[in-house]
């Protein structure tokens, strides 16, 4: 997709629209998959989603350098302080006499150096970022990596990047991150009842069916977002297989699975009950689970959860299933099928904001047009949607918008005009802080990267939140400046 | 290292100090940057950018426009935004890429002033320096560009040796009217404030407060550069008998300043109780045409570096240089009613920060609590006088300097390199944690906000 938007590669047959120099258009002549014409960017001061910094610190015990010009890290200094993590980051700052000295390698080395004998806990990992400029100037990495290794052999270094003047051609910074998260991971003996989740920002909610399925089968579940220690961390190596949800992940958790022989499967948010269905059969089918016994695993592990947090005992599924037929604790489930639930839950929330009109951006959702159909399929008055450029993944959402949402418009969030854009209060309700700062509302669902939203629990609890969001008032300013929403926030 | 931080923070860089200068004159400020830049300034550089519409933008410059030198491409899309935003004027802010592959800006300069018809500023800043030079620079070419010619007119200041102007300016007429009106009691001589952006004074009510001690003393603040004034107020700014220089960001365009119109300046913050010494300062510059830095007694500039070759007898040296200093005879604090004796403690209270604003602080403290001071300033200082304290460039520097501290003040994000049971006082400063202790920043021209601490830290023997 990124290729398209920045003309490396041709937009598919079929659609000739023009990209629009205008921010704001009806859906049906928004062209694919760029619908604006790149140009000057605006940055709005919504920055929920999470930067290279937050991510990088889910790697218990790890410590972020960074190697650059001081404009540059600013940004990132400033990120790790609010979350709280100023202690596992430290800096060297470039100058010019750097760049044509030829001693770039001998700082960076002196200077990781300098920093791991002043450091009073020796990290886990040092995640050493280099920039543009180490790139445009051919900086020898490899020595510099090498060297390092040899001058502490007992330290783990990672070669990650910030060098965004790449995020256009191949993998961004973000996706590099993504997969030099799991580069410590070294090859083990597996374990064929241990399952990753690679490469999310957001631990994904406990009770959804994918996780409430496998676990009731018996695989243990290892997530970075998750793990308690460094040693939990590097026991992920021993699963047998990866699982990717979140779209900017799924390079990473391929690359992991070809290093360590893992297996891999993409399993992305999705909001069409269809795709649900049929990852889940996917992945039962992967792992040899009868899906005629799925639905009842389901139910004991649902139940299972509701005993444990009745009693604060972890029990096994096993163990619970002769309990709970004698303590009746099955009435916590109401034979009802998962879809049924969901649309339940959203015939609700539509009772509750009638034709409230609904209004979302891209940094909610990776899928953002498919939750705007989603909606609009279930009676939601969805009036706009914000986003800058479409995924490939979403192209038949985009042609059903066309179709069936001709007059939907869609705004953009970078272009230049957007500075200027009108944001009169409307009584409007938002899923995401994009749409929320340009509408200037106080409901609005505080949602980024798709919120740990999975399946069909995930689409309940979007419907529960929307009618939070509805019923209550949000501190929009306070909430929306604030980075990486999950992460500790110190301002 | 010098150009390691292991723990503390990163000033606020060239790049975000000339978008902060500009901010509120009405341009459009593009920074050639493919991300980030842009990110970095409104989130941690600049507080008016959820409220206070400004157009900032980066190009998004990509890998292969870097290397193929596509330029047409960032000339085209400033020349369609400038169509659509119809900005006051452009200013091209240069990045570490494109200073690195020696971007022609001069050129897309002339060709977008001769495409847009609009002023176009380039400012070649290249991440690597602080908002000190950044917004020095930007406020260097405010004055040079967006201040109108007011030559013919007359100015307020009788400047021995200078041809008086013929043709009085506003601010002038009133002046003369309310000086007769009010008798000798006010002398109405107009001034400008430079250096006045949220990176050193926060968004809270520091600056209301200098614009009120100068009115309130019968001084007339023009404009200030460049926060809380109109484009209008700004293009008068060459009406004033003198400009104060509140921060060193201001040095530059008070200097273009003079060149333009003669204008002497005076370096201070008016912080109770050097305000007044800044006063006398600027009557007597705007008398003898004269500039100043009211806080600075004549006492030279110490240069402290432990990276030094020779470290061994420079920093001896340095460091007797340093005691003989502190026991110096001060006609200013002798004037102003505290025996040298009691103030000479062994070891200082340090100020670190930006050059101006620490100092005014670091004197207003000595006299009213009578305790030594002594400044560490990290950030650039181009000129000899403006930093009687100490030029550092390293955390190093600053840590080992911080083990003989009495007490010290300073941004919070400094206390990990001070001495764990040396006083400590927080004075957050925009520049260096951005907002996260913005709450706390107090009006720094009331130095009363550390009376407490002081008291409580008395019988600590500071």
């Amino acid at each position: 997709m990124l290729e398209m938007i920045h003309g490396t590669k041709k937009m598919p047959d079929g659609d000739r629209l023009l990209t629009s120099e205008r921010e704001m258009i009806h859906m049906k002549d928004a062209a694919w998959p760029v619908p604006f014409r790149p140009g000057l960017e605006y940055n709005s001061p919504a920055h929920g989603t999470w930067n290279i910094v937050h991510t990088g610190m889910l790697i218990p015990g790890s410590h972020q350098i960074y190697v650059c010009a001081d404009n540059c890290n600013r940004g990132v200094v400033l990120t790790a302080a609010e979350m709280n993590a100023v202690d596992r980051f430290s800096t060297i700052a470039l100058c010019e006499e750097d760049v044509t000295n030829g001693g770039m390698e001998e700082l960076v080395i002196d200077g990781v150096a300098d920093i791991l004998h002043k450091l009073k806990r020796k990290p886990t990992v040092v995640l050493l970022f280099t920039v543009c400029l180490h790139h445009f100037m051919g900086c020898d990495l490899d020595f510099i990596y090498r060297s390092l290794r040899e001058r502490f052999p007992g330290q783990r270094f990672v070669d990650c990047y910030m060098d965004p003047i790449m995020q256009k051609d191949g993998w961004t910074p973000d996706q590099k991150l993504r997969k030099g998260m799991y580069d410590c991971l070294e090859k083990r003996d597996k374990n064929r009842k241990q399952i990753n989740i690679i490469g999310n920002d957001l631990e994904l909610q406990p009770d959804c069916e994918m996780l409430l399925m496998v676990k009731a089968a018996g695989y243990r579940v290892k997530d970075i977002t998750t793990c308690k220690d460094f040693e939990e961390y590097l026991s992920m190596a021993e699963s047998f297989l990866n699982i990717s949800t979140y779209p900017p992940a799924k390079m990473g958790a391929e690359h992991l699975s070809r290093r360590l022989e893992m297996d891999h499967l993409y399993l992305p948010q999705t909001f069409h009950y269809e795709e649900i269905d049929a990852q889940m059969e996917r992945l039962a089918e992967y792992l040899k689970i009868p899906m005629e016994w799925e639905e009842e695993l389901w139910n004991r592990e649902k139940t299972r959860q509701v005993s444990k947090e009745q009693t604060g005992q972890e029990q096994t599924i096993w163990e619970q299933t002769g309990q709970e037929l004698q303590s009746g604790n099955r009435w916590i489930y109401r034979n009802m099928t998962a879809h049924k639930k969901c649309e339940e839950a959203l015939e609700e929330t539509k009772k509750r904001l009638g034709d409230t009109p609904i209004v979302l951006d891209a940094s909610a959702v990776p899928r953002y047009l498919g939750l705007a159909r989603f909606l609009l399929e279930h009676g939601f008055s969805v009036i706009r949607i914000y986003g800058d450029s479409f995924s490939p993944e979403e192209e038949k959402d985009y042609q059903w918008l066309k179709t069936h949402a001709p007059e939907l418009e869609i705004c953009a969030t970078i272009h230049a005009n957007m500075r200027v854009f009108p944001r009169t209060q409307r009584d409007v309700l938002a899923i995401g802080q994009k749409a929320a700062y340009f509408h200037q509302t106080s409901h609005f669902v505080n949602m980024v990267e798709g919120g740990g939203l999975y399946g069909y629990a995930g689409i309940c609890r979007l419907a529960e939140m929307m009618r939070e969001a509805f019923c209550e008032t949000k501190d929009t300013k306070d909430l929306i400046m604030r980075k990486g929403l999950g992460c500790e926030s110190c301002i | 290292m010098k150009q390691v931080s292991v723990i503390i923070s990163t000033y606020t860089a060239d790049v975000s100090g000339v978008c902060s200068a500009l901010y509120e004159l009405g341009g459009m400020v593009v920074i050639h940057d493919p991300s980030g830049c842009n990110s970095t300034y409104n989130t941690h550089d600049e507080p008016r950018w959820y409220e206070q519409d400004s157009l900032v933008f980066i190009s998004g410059l990509s890998e292969i426009d870097a290397i193929m030198g596509n330029d047409d491409k960032f000339i085209e899309d400033i020349i369609r935004a400038a169509r659509d935003l119809s900005p006051r004027f452009i200013a091209l802010v240069r990045t570490p890429v494109p200073w690195m592959i020696g971007t022609d800006f001069e050129a897309m300069q002339r060709i977008l002033e001769k495409e847009t018809g609009l002023p176009v500023f380039y400012f070649p800043t290249n991440g690597m320096h602080s908002y000190v030079q950044g917004a020095g620079m930007a406020l260097a070419e405010v004055a040079r560009r967006l201040v109108d010619d007011t030559s013919g007119k007359e100015m307020a200041r009788d400047i021995p040796g200078e041809k008086r102007k013929t043709v009085p300016g506003k601010i002038e007429e009133e002046t003369k009217k309310n000086d007769k009106a009010d008798g000798a009691k006010q002398r109405k001589c107009p001034i400008n404030l430079l250096g006045v952006t949220p990176l050193d004074f926060s968004m809270n009510s520091t600056v209301s407060s200098m614009i009120a001690f100068f009115e309130n003393h019968g001084h007339p603040v023009i404009s200030t550069f460049a926060m809380g004034s109109t484009p209008k107020q700004i293009a008068r700014a060459g009406e004033a008998a003198v400009n104060v220089v509140v921060s060193s960001v201001g040095l530059p365009a008070a200097k273009v300043l003079q060149e333009r119109f003669g204008t002497p300046y005076v370096v201070g913050m008016p912080v109770e109780p050097l305000a007044n010494k800044l006063l006398a300062d600027v009557e007597k510059s705007a008398q003898d045409g004269n500039s100043r830095i009211a806080y600075n007694d004549g006492i030279s500039r110490v240069s402290y570096n432990i990276n030094d070759e020779d470290s061994d007898n420079e920093k001896d040296k340095d460091k007797n240089d340093k005691e003989k200093r502190l026991r110096m005879k001060n006609p200013y604090f002798e004037q102003n009613g505290y025996e040298e004796e009691t103030i000479h403690q062994e070891t200082p209270v340090y100020f670190i920060g930006e050059a101006v604003t620490m100092e005014s602080l670091a004197k207003s403290f000595r006299k009213r609590y009578g305790l030594q001071t002594e400044v560490i300033c990290p950030l650039e200082v181009e000129e000899e006088g403006i930093l009687t304290g100490i030029r550092v460039e390293s955390e190093e520097e600053i840590r080992e300097i911080l083990t003989e501290a009495a007490a010290v003040i300073a941004d919070p994000m400094y206390q990990p390199i001070s001495p764990e049971n040396t006083p400590f006082f927080s004075l957050p400063h925009e520049a260096f944690s951005g907002r996260i202790y913005r709450k706390q920043i107090p009006d720094l021209t009331d130095i009363r906000f550390l009376d407490e601490w002081v008291a409580s830290n008395r019988k600590n023997d500071i």
